[in-house]
């Protein structure tokens, strides 16, 4: 069962030659053999290259063997990219690493595998893949969450070890709290994003999906830092994640935001949340309500945001260069609008009017610039509470995995549901989506909490994270 | 500046947004997105006076590597996923009349 292992446990037995990586992969992919069929997870392997791959795996290195699944929008030399979009499958080979694909390969890693997602990340339950359906491995009635559905499934399912993912509204920590696994969205700027798909720029990062906080630590600890080829990067040393984690939560100081503690979230995802904060207050730390009082305008703030760098960033999908190209164009135009209205789903043709509309001209002030303004409101709400407070606990969702088909056919209540997350995204800040409980139904939920900290504060939310797991035992049971 | 009562032409924007949508697929965008943008005009209660608008500290992102040269991707690799190409060029729908 080395597929059910912690990477800190595999690491452990491949430095002392119990196992070997070849082993570690044959385990893997005998999990997705056996499983796969029913969660739908994977868009994408190639088994032998990764053999290949793992056979020359410097073991001396921090992921030395150790496979890590992508999310389908990140792009691996040679592998195809789909974004789960039709307007790429098929049609679309990489020919270069993103940054965090080449720094998981110096780290000794073996990218194997691409995960399901919503099309271009733009979801919250992978319903929006134009590519298949993946399943809550806990429920198969259930979604994932999303949008990097495939990967949390995975990882919750022991078809990965471990995953990568990206978060632009919640899309790393919801999923991992539906499925009842770690989730960190790194502070913006703290990770590369060259190579991986840009949805909304201003908002988009990439981070790990794993079994244990310890196992987050290492794979942040292998991807983050400044890199040439992206800007936005920041140029600021990465700490060592190991030498704090296991430092206890005596004297931390725990915002509770009294917004994210509203009617409407679901009791049972509220109790587990205020048993993990009990938790933690009876190893030493301190409790201190806080208030972020734009919280509520997050997600129309998000909504005018994203959507209007999407319609920006998916320009590039033009029928020219790469991807789905529309038969007997009469002109250019012709092929730009057929090649683009055949390629994208629903939902990403939705964003994009929405996007484009709102930055048109006569409303980009009324719309894109107040949502600029507003979203400055946001940022110093948590300016605020960080001089108070050394981390904020919360739900990431307020209500667990739900029903396919529960929200897609309104799209708003599909966007309310990202209340807890999308705030993080605009303000730039980190946050890790932690298991803390279950349902009491049949078959029983996963429930995460969330653990906020400041611009490149991943080290003290893993430090309250790690605390909080060694205390509880919620993240050492999996879906059979 | 006061959001505007929506005022949204679906036919317009998908143009400008280069998408050419079926009749029955603007009449359910636009009653989507009519009701995304009523909730979008929350914001308009919010006071945003003597806010700029922003993104993240500019400070943080403002600075830029040396002009130094890399090795480019290799032209084949750039025209690999050509849907149409002809030697080493793209193949596009003619542009001058």
């Amino acid at each position: 069962m080395l597929h059910t292992q912690p990477i800190a446990t595999l690491r452990r037995q491949l430095l002392a030659r119990e196992i070997s990586p070849a082993d570690l992969l044959r385990s893997v992919e005998s999990q997705i053999s056996r499983t796969d069929s029913q969660i739908g997870a994977y868009l994408f392997r190639d088994l032998d290259r990764a053999l290949a791959e793992a056979e020359t795996a410097d073991l001396s290195r921090p992921l030395g063997g150790i496979p890590i699944g992508v999310k389908d929008l990140i792009n691996v030399k040679d592998q195809p990219t789909t974004c789960g979009s039709r307007i790429l499958a098929g049609k679309y080979t990489s020919p270069y690493d993103a940054t965090v694909v080449s720094r998981l390969r110096s780290a000794g890693a073996v990218p194997f595998g691409k995960l399901n997602l919503d099309e271009f990340a733009m979801g919250s339950s992978t319903e929006n893949s134009a590519l298949q359906i993946t399943r809550n491995p806990w429920d198969p009635t259930r979604v994932p969450g999303g949008s990097s559905g495939g990967s949390a499934a995975a990882v919750a399912s022991g078809e990965a070890v471990a995953a990568l993912g990206t978060d632009t509204g919640g899309s790393i920590r919801q999923p991992a709290s539906f499925c009842g696994i770690v989730g960190l969205k790194p502070s913006y700027g703290r990770v590369s994003r060259y190579g991986i798909t840009a949805y909304a720029s201003s908002l988009d990062q990439a981070g790990p999906l794993t079994r244990t906080v310890e196992d987050a630590a290492l794979v942040l600890q292998a991807i983050a830092g400044p890199d040439p080829s992206d800007s936005t990067c920041i140029r600021q040393p990465v700490p060592d994640f190991s030498a704090t984690l296991r430092s206890g939560v005596r004297g931390l100081r725990i915002g509770l935001p009294a917004e994210y503690f509203i009617p409407g979230t679901d009791p049972e995802v509220e109790a587990a949340v205020q048993g993990a904060i009990r938790e933690l207050e009876s190893q030493g730390a301190e409790i201190i309500p806080v208030s972020l009082l734009h919280t509520s305008a997050a997600v129309a703030v998000y909504y005018i945001i994203a959507t209007a760098e999407a319609s920006a960033n998916l320009a590039r999908f033009d029928g020219i260069r790469y991807g789905h190209r529309c038969e007997n164009p009469k002109d250019l135009r012709d092929l730009y609008d057929r090649s683009r209205a055949e390629g994208f789903g629903a939902e990403v043709k939705r964003r994009i009017i929405l996007g484009t509309y709102v930055l048109s001209s006569g409303y980009y002030d009324a719309y894109y610039t107040k949502a600029q303004k507003v979203r400055q409101l946001i940022r110093r709400d948590f300016r605020e509470a960080f001089a108070k407070v050394d981390v904020l606990a919360c739900p990431v969702s307020p209500a667990p995995a739900f029903k396919f088909g529960e929200h897609s056919s309104d799209p708003l209540q599909m966007y309310l549901a990202d209340i807890f997350t999308i705030a993080a995204n605009l303000a730039g800040i980190c946050g890790i989506s932690v298991p803390c409980g279950f349902t009491s139904g049949s078959p029983a939920l996963p429930i995460g909490f969330q653990l906020l900290g400041p611009p490149l504060g991943e080290a003290v939310i893993l430090r309250a994270a790690q605390a909080y797991e060694q205390a509880t035992d919620w993240h050492t049971l999996r879906p059979v | 500046m006061n959001l505007p009562e929506s005022s949204l032409n679906i036919h317009y924007t998908a143009g400008l947004a280069r998408l050419q949508l079926l009749p029955e697929e603007e009449a359910v965008y636009a009653s989507q997105l009519e009701r995304i943008l009523n909730y979008i005009g929350q914001l308009n209660e919010i006071d945003t006076t003597g806010i700029e608008p922003g993104t993240h500290d500019a400070e943080a992102f403002d600075f830029t590597r040396a002009d130094e040269s890399r090795s480019p991707q290799p032209m084949e690799s750039a025209l690999l996923n050509a849907p149409r190409r002809s030697g080493d060029q793209f193949m596009v729908p003619k542009v001058v009349e």
